[in-house]
Order: C-alpha cells, then structure tokens, then sequence
C-alpha cells in the first residue's frame, strides 16, 4: 500500500464562493489547502476546512453515508456525492461547485429538496389506490417477490439531484421532470398497487417537459450514485408512452 | 414579528413526525412540519435492516405474536421499559407495516418452496410455505425468538421514508425545510408553539400552534464515535429541557451498536448478523458463542457490544494504523445474497472503506447508535408537566425501550408511534377547550429573547471558539462515558462537562452574520448540546448498577431493589450547570413480566422486593388462561383502553385467522 506516501499528501480544494443573499457578493473561486488523511472523504475535507479555516463556508451533509442524497456537488466538473468520494482517489487539486440547476442556497448548497418537492406534487409520486384501502388488522395482498425487488430497484433513488444537473434538456427546459421524475414514475407504473392506467401517466410525462423533452445524451444513467437502470427505464417509458399517446 | 398559526406543529420531519402529521391532517387538523433538511433525508432513512412486526409469514416465524415480541422487547429493555407501552407498541406493528404495504413500501416477499440460509454459520435448507407466497418476508435480528424484522433489502428506512413523506406531500403537508426550533414557547403549564430561524435566511419567527410535537430523533453527535447523522444533535430533547417544567427520561441510557466500520462508525446492519454473518477476532476465531452460548452473534446489542470490547481487552482485537477492532463476517452469505437483500452494505464497504465484503471482512467496532432516553410523555405521547407538547419516536421516552433498544423496534417505533401520538393530538385538538388564546405578548417576549442570545453570539464580544468546546465534548463523552463506565470517570465527565458549558457561554464568532452562517448555528446548538451531554453523564454517574446498554464496571449487577425506576431530568434555571434529578418508580405488582434473567448477558441481578409475589400472581393467571391467550394477557395487564379506539383489535396471521 502507498500509504506512507500518501498520508502526509497536501492537497487544495478550490470551492465556488458565493452568497446570492449578500448584494455585493461576486461568485469566486476560493483555494483551501489541508493534509490529506488516510480514508479522508471530501466530507471529512470540508468539514475540516469549516473548522479549522473558514466557518462560512456552506454545504449539506446529513448522512454522510452515501444514503440521504444531500450533498450532491460538481466534483472536478462531474456531478456526485461528496460524502463517499475518498480524495486519494482525486488529484492534489479538487474543485467543487454546486449543482446546476437547482436554486443556489450559498457556496455549494442548492436547494435540491424545494425542487424535489416541487416534481413529487406535480408528477403525484405516491401509490393512487383508487379507494382501495384494505383493513390493515387482515393479512396483507400478496405480492409477487420478483416484482417487489423490481419496484425496490427503482425505489432506491435518494434525489440527490445529480440527474438533474447532468442533464442537458434540464438547462434548457426549467420545467424539465428530469431523470428522477421519470424514473419515479416508473416505479409506480410498475408497482401493481398504484392503479393509474397509462392516460394518467400520460397526462404528466407525456410531453415536452416529460419523457420526450429527453434527448438521450443519457448522462444521467452515466452518474446516478445509485446506478438505477435510467437508461432502459426512459427509454421503456418512451415507448409506452408513444403508444399510449398515437392511441389518442 | 412573523407569525405562522396551524394546530399542530411537529418539530422534525422523520418517519415519526411524518406519521403523527399524516394522522393529525386525516382528523381535519391542519399540520406543518418543520425540518432541518428536505424530510426525505432525515435520519429515518438511515435504518437498513428493517423493522419487527409479528406477522409470523417465513417458517422461523411461525407461531409468532405480539406476545413474544412483548418478551423479547421487555428482555431486551432489561426490564426498564413501559409494559404497558410496550403492549400498545406490539400490537400496532403489524398494522403499521400492513399499512405501509397499502401505501407503497415494496417490502421483500416470502418466495414459496425451498431456500438455503445461513444458521449459526452452517447452510440449512428451509421450506417456505405456499400459503406464505408473496406476503411480507422476515429475517432474523438480534434478542427475538423468531424472525421477525419485515424489510425492503437492507434500505427499509430508506423505502419507509421515500412512502410516508410522499404519501404527506398527497395529503399536502407543508413541510418547512430549513427551518430551525430555537426555542418552545410556554408559560410553564401549557405549550404555544415555538421560536423558529430560517437557516437559509436567518429569519427568526413564531410558529404559534395548539398542539405541539418534537419528532426530532436522536442525540448521537454529543459523541465523537457515532452511527448517526450529522443532524441528530439532540436538539429536540433540549428544547424541552430548557422549558424547565418538561423531563427527559433515562437519558444515561445510549445504545452502542456492535458493528459500525472501523474507523468511520457508519453503520452496517445488524441484519449482516441476522442473515448470519460472524464476528471474527484477530486470529480468525468466531468468539461469541464463547461468551453467549446461547443467542451467540444474536444476543441484544448492548451485550455483543461489551463482549466485543471485552475481547478487544484481552488482546484478541485486530490492530490497525486507526487502533483496533473486530472483523465482521458475511462471505459465507455469498455474493447473491449480498447483492440483493445487502446492497447498501456493499456499497457502504466499497465506498468507504474499498473492500468487497463478498470476499473480505469488514473492519468493525461498536459505537454509539441510539438515544433510549427522551421527552417524558405519557402513553399518549403527551408530556405529563406541559400541556399541549407532544413528543414521538426516539425523541420521546414513553417508554418502550427502557434499558437497551432491541434492532428493528426503532424504525418500528417511529411509525407506530406516528400513528397512535397522532390520534393522541387530533384528540387534542378535537377539545374546543384546548384551542389556546394566544398570549401575544408572551410569543413576543420569546421570540426576542431568542433574537437577543443570537445577537450575544455576534456581538457580545465573546472569544470562545465553538467547533473547538464541541470537539471537546465528544471526545470526552465518547472516552467517558460509553459502554463500560465507571464513578470515576463519570465524575470526571461531569465536571469537565461543565466547565465547557461555563464556556460555551462565552463564544466568540469569527463570521458573525445573522443570516445563513454554520458558525452560528454551531454555536448556539453547542450550548444546548452540552445540556444533553450532562444530563447524560450526570445521569449515568448517579445510577450505580447496571441495566441494559448502562454498564457500570463498579457496579456490574441490574439491582431492581434500589434502580427499577425512571430518571426524570429537568433544567430549573438556565445559569445552571446541571441538570436536577427525579425519579419515578417502576410497578413491579403490575407488570405483565416481573423482572428476572433476560436469556442472555449476566444472570446476576437482585430482586425487587416485589418481584416473588407479582411472579407468583402471573404464574397463577397464566394456568388459569392457558388455553386463550388474549384473556390471559387482559388479566395479567390490560391496555388495550390506552391504545386510539381506530388502532385497537387483534391481528391477523396465517396461523391465526379470524
């Protein structure tokens, strides 16, 4: 292991400053330089520099696990979770910016959550029952195991908006779903008790600002920490929805 | 001054504040959440490995009920749980996950016919049954007699949160993101709401409500070595400490889970264990059964927690540049198992610490993990000192946990308490005579008390850096005050706790904006941080006996003659250095199960005078009911009337229909 050569390793982070809530602030690039630790996550790196070096620097954390999907930033350029990523695995130089996109809070917290919540009110990202409510004191409806692991699959997003930023029809269409929403929704086409029927997924997906505002560039599918399948899944509900939409 | 009016405010945005919102608005109560972050990153999420409700589905759950998960979770509290609680806890589960499942949560199903498991490390066949096909699966945890934990993988938190915060965005629920409770507003008897900053602007407003609820979670990040989210400060639990009336209880009571990787303390689930996954010391050899014959890797978390550490004291740890630890086990699972109901702890040993647990162990070493102790409610979760606060999940002590919290009856916890508080404050606020005249002007005054202590911060010429007196408080609490303890450096603890507090007085900012600014929250969380800490290691150095997940070296045996009671800490006044320490005794002569041996761990213990006569009594019921079991729990310790009238009623299971 490199680990003596590594360990003592200087290393710089050059993060995008800036406060939109000040008047006279000017977007900067700030250069922040520290030790590098063995396993040091740029988690552990920043939350050093807020310590030690400069206490206004803003970014999220919550679970620092990989699993919450907070702190979603531009790592040298590429969207990711900063939490997991390890510095050794980056150069001696790292920027940092936050996402595109999403509104700018300060530094590189973006307001990810406003966003999301905005996709789940319109997209209705919940279980449409019809109605059926069954007793919860009776034996639950059985659920075929195989498709209870498929819906989980594509339950795993943690919305942490990495999609969304790397996606080139979101920059220009603001009311883009993104990769998220479109995945959201199918999730629910597939769970069996959600009883929407394709004219109801159609009427939110089936347009410009859903499923075919997406031009396949399919960098999303290139940087979900999650690795959820967006590519197929699209392009599946593409095809459903092109079928559900020439059906008149 | 901005004012925000609704009945019910829940402070937190979790799987508990979630539920408690979703039943409050069903019952015509309008609810806003106030959460530091987007609700769907709370630390709900965080739980993997699932959550325990006696459905009895998989075949090593069958002859399951609520009364052995009523066992098992009194055993597990080491008998300082709320039986009563307990048995309105055990009885929702099952609905709770029941409803879950109507409203999306893709748990894992029983796949009918013959599958390999890993038991007591050796492959065994196990046949699920037809009737089972596609009902929700169960896996083993650690302290249950059966299998009992429903999942979704191992991101059962992750699925349960994803389902109610979304199912509360369809009830639209506002949830006010970014939004911090500085402080309850009270006048001693009776709840108003409370102060609340906008951590994006720095803002501060009232939220002024009839009913108020901290859903706020734990406070692991007192400690440096933590499982927990870097938001669970126990900011909640000081909220109601510094409202001088409101208590918490047993908060000397922490849990350590057994396997947080080595050195970073992120959690891997108790479920590697549960699926059979084997702790391993330096020379390969498994060590549990050693120690715990019986239940082995699977005993309750507190007592594989201090058998590790004790084998780490005899030399058997395994060194490495960060110190030492213990190696966790699961490549008997094997890679398809890994890959489907063990994912998260794949990419968790991938990430973080590049090993692929398919092939090589895991470094792990217990630490801290959860928060037994909280705001003192009743079985309603209504505070018993302030009138209109209401507390849930692992915020509250209504006190289902006592001593030592069994895996998967916390994310269970959440929910199910979500549903019955919920009822608890739509009851509540049903009540005309409960909707408050809102004294403004006491809203007024605490609001600029709260604006004044923010500005103290900025301008008050303070020199005291805060990041540094937090440090220092979870350094000393994780050295101090962990799992084996001793009256010596609980002292210690106590003293220096308070020493910082004195300081925490005088902090200084280096960036002293009133707007967006960590420093400042920093500070001002630091100080209500330190409050939790002593009231913790202060409470800890006053309990001379052992229980549960507290273990003290000088005092080693559970001793229910002098400690089978409740500790109840309020603030008096807020230029104390301490908190004031009550207790409230436990009714042995009315408890389902006396106290006695919990199956694993010491079997040394001393009676509570009690105790003969009440086993006696019970023994005596349980031969005259032995054929019915619902009139035998009805004799030995009703409780059905404390449960909503919506939540009461027997379960359903293949093996019990009805």
């Amino acid at each position: 292991m490199a680990e003596t050569n590594n360990s003592h390793r200087k290393i710089r982070i050059h993060a995008l400053r800036y406060n939109p809530a000040k008047a006279d602030d000017e977007p900067r690039i700030q250069t922040y330089e520290l030790e590098e630790a063995p396993g040091m996550t740029l988690f552990i790196a920043l939350s050093e520099i807020r310590e030690k070096q400069d206490p206004s620097l803003q970014f999220d954390f919550v679970c620092r696990a990989g699993i919450c999907g907070s702190c979603g930033m531009m790592i040298n350029g590429r969207p990711g979770l900063a939490c997991r990523t390890v510095t050794k695995d980056l150069g001696e130089d790292i920027s940092l910016a936050p996402l595109p996109v999403f509104e700018l809070i300060g530094d590189l917290s973006v307001n990810s959550g406003k966003w999301m919540r905005g996709m789940s009110e319109k997209l209705e990202t919940w279980v449409h029952s019809m109605g059926n409510s069954p007793d919860i004191k009776r034996i639950e409806e059985a659920m075929d195991p195989a498709l209870a692991e498929a819906v989980y699959e594509l339950d795993r997003c943690i919305e942490c908006g990495c999609c969304v930023a790397s996606c080139g029809t979101a920059r220009m269409r603001q009311d883009f779903v993104g990769a998220v929403g479109l995945n959201k929704i199918a999730r629910f086409r597939l769970d069996p008790r959600d009883k929407r029927a394709d004219a109801d997924f159609y009427e939110l997906v089936g347009d410009d600002n859903g499923v075919f505002g997406c031009m396949s560039l399919l960098a999303c599918h290139d940087v979900c920490p999650k690795s959820l399948p967006l590519q197929t899944q699209i392009a599946f509900l593409r095809r459903k929805m092109v079928v559900q939409g020439t059906r008149g | 001054m901005k004012i925000v009016y609704t009945d019910v405010l829940v402070i937190g945005g979790g799987l508990a504040g979630l539920r408690l919102a979703i039943g409050a608005k069903r019952r015509g109560h309008d609810a806003v959440i106030l959460s530091l972050v987007p609700a769907k990153r709370s630390h709900s999420k965080a739980a993997q490995g699932g959550m325990q409700a006696s459905l009895g589905n998989v075949t090593k759950g069958q002859g399951d009920t609520e009364d052995v998960h009523f066992e098992d979770t009194v055993r597990g509290s080491d008998w300082g749980a709320d039986q009563e609680v307990v048995r309105m806890f055990v009885n929702t589960a099952p609905k709770a996950v029941r409803e879950l499942a109507a409203w999306g949560v893709p748990w894992s199903r029983v796949r009918k016919g013959d599958r390999d498991v890993i038991i007591n490390g050796q492959k065994v066949t196990i046949t699920e049954r037809d009737e089972a096909h596609g009902l929700i699966a169960q896996r083993d945890f650690g302290g249950t007699k059966k299998w009992r934990t429903c999942y979704a993988a191992d991101g059962t938190g992750h699925a349960m949160i994803n389902t109610v915060a979304d199912q509360a965005i369809a009830d639209s629920i506002p949830v006010h993101e970014r939004k911090e409770a500085l402080a309850l507003i009270h006048d001693g008897t009776r709840c108003y709401g409370a102060v609340v900053r906008d951590l994006i602007t720095g803002e501060v407003s009232a939220y002024v409500a009839t009913a108020t609820a901290v859903c706020t979670g734990g406070a692991g990040r007192v400690y440096r070595t933590t499982t927990n989210a870097v938001i669970c400060e126990g900011i909640g639990h000081a909220l109601a400490l510094e409202t001088g009336v409101s208590a918490l209880g047993n908060m000397e009571a922490v849990q350590f889970h057994p396997t947080g990787i080595f050195p970073a303390g992120i959690l891997v689930t108790e479920g590697c264990r549960g699926d059979g996954g084997l702790l391993k010391d330096v020379d390969g050899h498994r060590f549990m059964p050693d120690y715990e014959p019986e239940k082995k890797e699977l005993a309750s978390r507190d007592v594989v927690s201090r058998r590790m550490e004790e084998h780490i004291k005899k030399g058997k740890g395994v060194q490495s540049r960060f110190g030492e630890h213990i190696w966790l086990d699961i490549t008997l699972l094997g890679e398809k198992h890994i890959h489907t109901n063990l994912r998260e702890v794949w990419d968790i040993c991938h990430y973080f610490l590049g090993v692929d647990p398919v092939k090589d162990l895991i470094p792990v070493r217990p630490a801290q993990h959860y928060t037994m102790g909280g705001v003192r409610t009743d079985a309603s979760g209504h505070s018993p000192t302030l009138k209109g606060l209401f507390s849930a999940g692992e915020a509250a002590c209504w006190d289902m946990h006592g001593f030592n919290r069994l895996g998967g009856n916390s994310v269970a916890e959440t929910v199910v308490a979500g549903m019955i508080v919920g009822e608890s404050v739509a009851d509540y606020c049903d009540k005309l005579a409960n909707t408050p005249t809102v004294p403004l002007g006491l809203v007024r005054e605490f609001v600029e008390r709260e604006q004044a202590k923010l500005a103290a911060f900025t301008k008050g010429g303070g020199t005291e850096d805060a990041s540094a007196i937090k440090g220092e408080m979870q350094d000393l609490m994780t050295a101090n005050v962990g799992i084996f303890r001793t009256g010596k450096e609980l002292e210690e603890a106590v003293d220096k706790l308070q020493k910082l507090l004195v300081r925490s007085r005088k902090i200084g900012l280096r960036s002293p904006s009133l707007g967006a600014n960590p420093e400042l929250v920093t500070a001002y969380r630091v100080q209500r941080m330190l409050k939790i800490a002593l009231t913790i290691a202060y409470g800890a150095s006053v309990r001379t006996e052992s229980r549960g997940a507290h273990f003290r070296s000088d005092f080693p045996r559970r001793n229910d003659a002098e400690w089978l009671k409740r500790t109840l800490a309020t603030w008096k006044n807020d230029a104390d250095t301490l908190p004031t320490l009550g207790y409230e005794a436990l009714d042995v002569t009315r408890m389902e199960l006396p106290p006695g041996w919990r199956g694993y761990g010491a079997k040394d213990y001393i009676d509570h005078p009690d105790t003969p006569e009440r086993q006696k009594a019970v023994e005596a019921i349980r031969a005259q009911f032995a054929s019915d079991r619902f009139a035998m729990q009805k004799a030995l310790m009703p409780y059905e009337h404390l449960l909503p009238e919506v939540l009461r009623g027997r379960n359903e299971r293949i093996d019990e229909r009805f």
